[in-house]
């Protein structure tokens, strides 16, 4: 018996000095391997499963840039090696991916995930290896922000704006632009995006003086909608706000249509998606207006310039999340280069410090609580296409 | 005033849709006794027929209306040949839970098939508005759908009344053993009735796809569920009962949201449910002694 328990331990120490010697020994190796050519940035990005197209758009996005960056002359000397997981828009996948990019393939900062749930499932993760992890279209925002503690959590950033922002600059669209004094909020009942959104518009609305008179909701399976909209168009406001997904929004537009209500209906990022159109009609569709990240259609030579490089690669335009994708690229870059050394601690540091950026979607810089600082576009609905209208600083 | 008339448009011709789907349930409770779950899945597939007639075959209103209700009056019968014919003996509750299971097998099934995106319809009629004093709006489409709901009405009447296969109906909902008795072919007779209502079911899906331009599969959960309610209200089983219950409850719900709040239209359509199934289970028609079909 004795003899069997000194055999154990013997056995046990043998093998511990293996394995750490092993372990030790190839991650050195590697890190010396990473070292000496590329720096290796993680892809956490759904590119199966539910929001399948949102991934590949931020994928087709980053590598434009980054094999602009390698083509040209790298970071700090070095090539950028993007390695892309799929998490297959699961949350607990997230999570995997995110560990074996730390771990595995010593990732020195996270792309994605692209939803703010997928984002949440990586985070812990990736705040415990201390690595800084960007989300490109994450809009939550318990994202950057601990809700409980109201914290900032230390390594988790995004390039998008944020769903208070979204309901403010559309707030300030109604009342400046178009003149609207009173306004009516129909909200998807269901959906707390939605309600988010008719909450900070309200509050944004009313500082201006505006008035809102009527306050409706729905439930997304409704498929009638007359009833209400003829009690709205009773009301006659100037406006209304129209948070929701496209789906219900076409429905909507086309049913306020058909009873002769032809007030213009505001919307979010929600309505993005070329289904509004088909649900709706052309027509019906004419005096919406909804605030975007980007439009391909801007002015902006940078704008016009990514657009033409996206349609060159692809053969598609960029659509919103192409260019949230290449803009997270262009932000890491940055903050590689200005690290000066690329660890992922101090990337984190340059990631916090980010100022006046200049991206796709706008001049960025990152606010204390890990968001971007930049502006909006609003698009209006013309005879079924997305027009630019105007591009709204903060 | 102008407020309360687009009101009871906006009712009626929601109300016309819940009445077509309600027959179907009114038809086969009559008959089997069975509340047929799958039947809101019924009017669903309807829908998906109209649209790929329309949009896929280019065909025109009319006949993508016929082939869906052909088609559709087919897979009534098939449904009820496969899933409940078997069970006709056992329990009550037995069929009911196979009835759910069907909904949710047609729900899901075409799913897979289809995808679950949204699918809109081709234009295939013109879209024309008509102010009525002032500022009420009627649309080409809701008279059409009312034209189409009172059309198929009147034409069950007559099937119901006036035909050798209604006079059969009637019989087996009456008392099957002695309809069987008397010579009367129990098994077609049931048979014609899930496709009648499977047919009336399909049309209603089709006059939606036009009329709300957005089909998904999961479309006939809601009408569905408010068609059974319709059919309760109107007294289940009997069949002017289904229409008046669809035409009220689409009245009410237009009401509820028009000078109520719009959150509380669907509790106040399943309130009604609880309060007749409480207070008077037999419905508005229902009398003691049931005339059912």
């Amino acid at each position: 018996m004795k003899k069997f328990r000194i055999f154990a331990i013997l056995t046990m120490i043998t093998l511990l000095t293996a394995f750490v010697t092993g372990c030790g020994g190839g991650a050195t190796e590697e890190k010396k391997a990473a070292d000496a050519t590329e720096i290796i940035i993680g892809g956490n990005l759904e590119l199966s499963g539910a929001v399948a197209t949102y991934g590949t758009a931020l994928k087709n996005g980053a590598e434009l840039y980054f094999d602009e960056v390698n083509a040209g002359e790298g970071v700090l000397g070095k090539q950028i090696k993007f390695k892309v997981l799929d998490n297959k828009s699961e949350t607990t996948e997230s999570t995997n991916v995110a560990t074996r990019l730390i771990t595995q393939d010593k990732a020195v900062a996270i792309f994605g995930a692209a939803t703010s749930g997928n984002t949440m499932g990586a985070m812990q993760v990736a705040m415990d290896n201390k690595v800084p992890i960007i989300t490109p279209s994450g809009t939550a925002l318990e994202v950057t922000v601990d809700p409980n503690t109201n914290q900032v959590r230390d390594y988790v950033f995004r390039t998008c704006f944020i769903d208070p922002f979204q309901g403010i600059v559309m707030s300030n669209f109604a009342s400046n632009e178009l003149k609207a004094k009173t306004a009516v909020i129909y909200v998807d009942n269901q959906s707390p995006y939605a309600k988010g959104l008719a909450q900070f518009f309200e509050e944004a609305f009313v500082k201006q003086g505006g008035k809102i008179i009527g306050k409706e909701a729905f439930v997304p399976e409704d498929q009638d909608f007359k009833a209400t909209l003829t009690k709205i168009k009773n009301l006659n406001p100037d406006v209304i706000y129209l948070p929701a997904y496209y789906e219900a929004v076409g429905k909507i537009v086309k049913q306020a249509r058909e009873i002769g209500f032809t007030a213009p209906f505001l919307g979010a990022d929600g309505w993005d998606s070329p289904k509004l159109v088909e649900i709706a009609g052309a027509n019906p569709l004419n005096g919406t207006y909804f605030t975007n990240h980007y439009s391909s259609q801007q002015d902006d030579p940078i704008v016009k310039e990514f657009v033409e490089k996206y349609q060159a690669k692809y053969g598609q335009i960029p659509d919103t999340f192409a260019a949230l994708g290449y803009d997270t690229a262009i932000l890491l870059v940055d903050a590689i280069k200005r690290s000066g050394d690329a660890t992922p601690e101090k990337i984190n540091e340059a990631l916090a410090a980010t100022k006046d950026l200049q991206t796709v979607t706008g001049k960025l810089s990152v606010d204390e609580q890990h968001n971007p600082v930049k502006g909006a576009v609003i698009l209006e609905m013309k005879d079924g296409k997305q027009v630019y209208n105007t591009y709204v600083t903060p | 005033m102008d407020v309360f008339f687009q009101q009871l448009i906006n009712g009626i011709s929601l109300g016309s849709i819940y009445a077509l789907i309600a027959l179907g349930y009114t038809m086969v409770y009559g008959i089997v006794q069975l509340i047929n779950f799958a039947h809101g899945d019924v009017y669903m597939v309807g829908a998906y027929i109209g649209f790929y007639t329309t949009a896929i075959l280019g065909w025109s209103f009319v006949p993508a209306l016929l082939m869906a209700m052909i088609i559709c009056a087919v897979v009534g019968v098939i449904i009820e040949k496969l899933a409940y014919k078997p069970l006709r003996n056992a329990p009550r509750l037995a069929a009911l839970i196979t009835a759910i299971g069907v909904s949710l097998l047609l729900e899901y099934g075409m799913m897979f098939f289809v995808s679950p995106q949204v699918r809109t319809f081709p234009n295939v009629l013109p879209d024309i508005q008509y102010t009525l004093f002032n500022s009420v709006v009627i649309s080409n489409r809701q008279i059409l759908i009312l034209v189409v709901t009172v059309f198929l009405m009147l034409l069950l009447q007559f099937i119901v009344h006036k035909t050798m296969i209604g006079k059969a109906m009637r019989a087996v909902s009456y008392d099957k053993q002695a309809a069987q008795l008397m010579g009367i072919n129990v098994n077609n007779t049931i048979s014609a009735t899930f496709a009648i209502g499977s047919a009336l079911a399909a049309a209603a899906g089709v006059l939606v796809g036009i009329y709300y331009n957005a089909i998904s599969p999961l479309m006939g959960l809601m009408p569905g569920l408010k068609a059974f309610v319709a059919a309760v209200l109107g007294g289940i089983g009997i069949i002017p009962g289904a229409m008046a219950g669809g035409f009220l409850l689409g009245i009410i719900e237009a009401m509820v949201s028009g000078y109520g709040q719009s959150l509380f239209r669907d509790p106040v359509a399943f309130l009604i449910l609880i309060i007749f199934l409480i207070v008077k289970p037999t419905g508005i028609f229902g009398k003691n002694v049931r005339e059912k079909v």
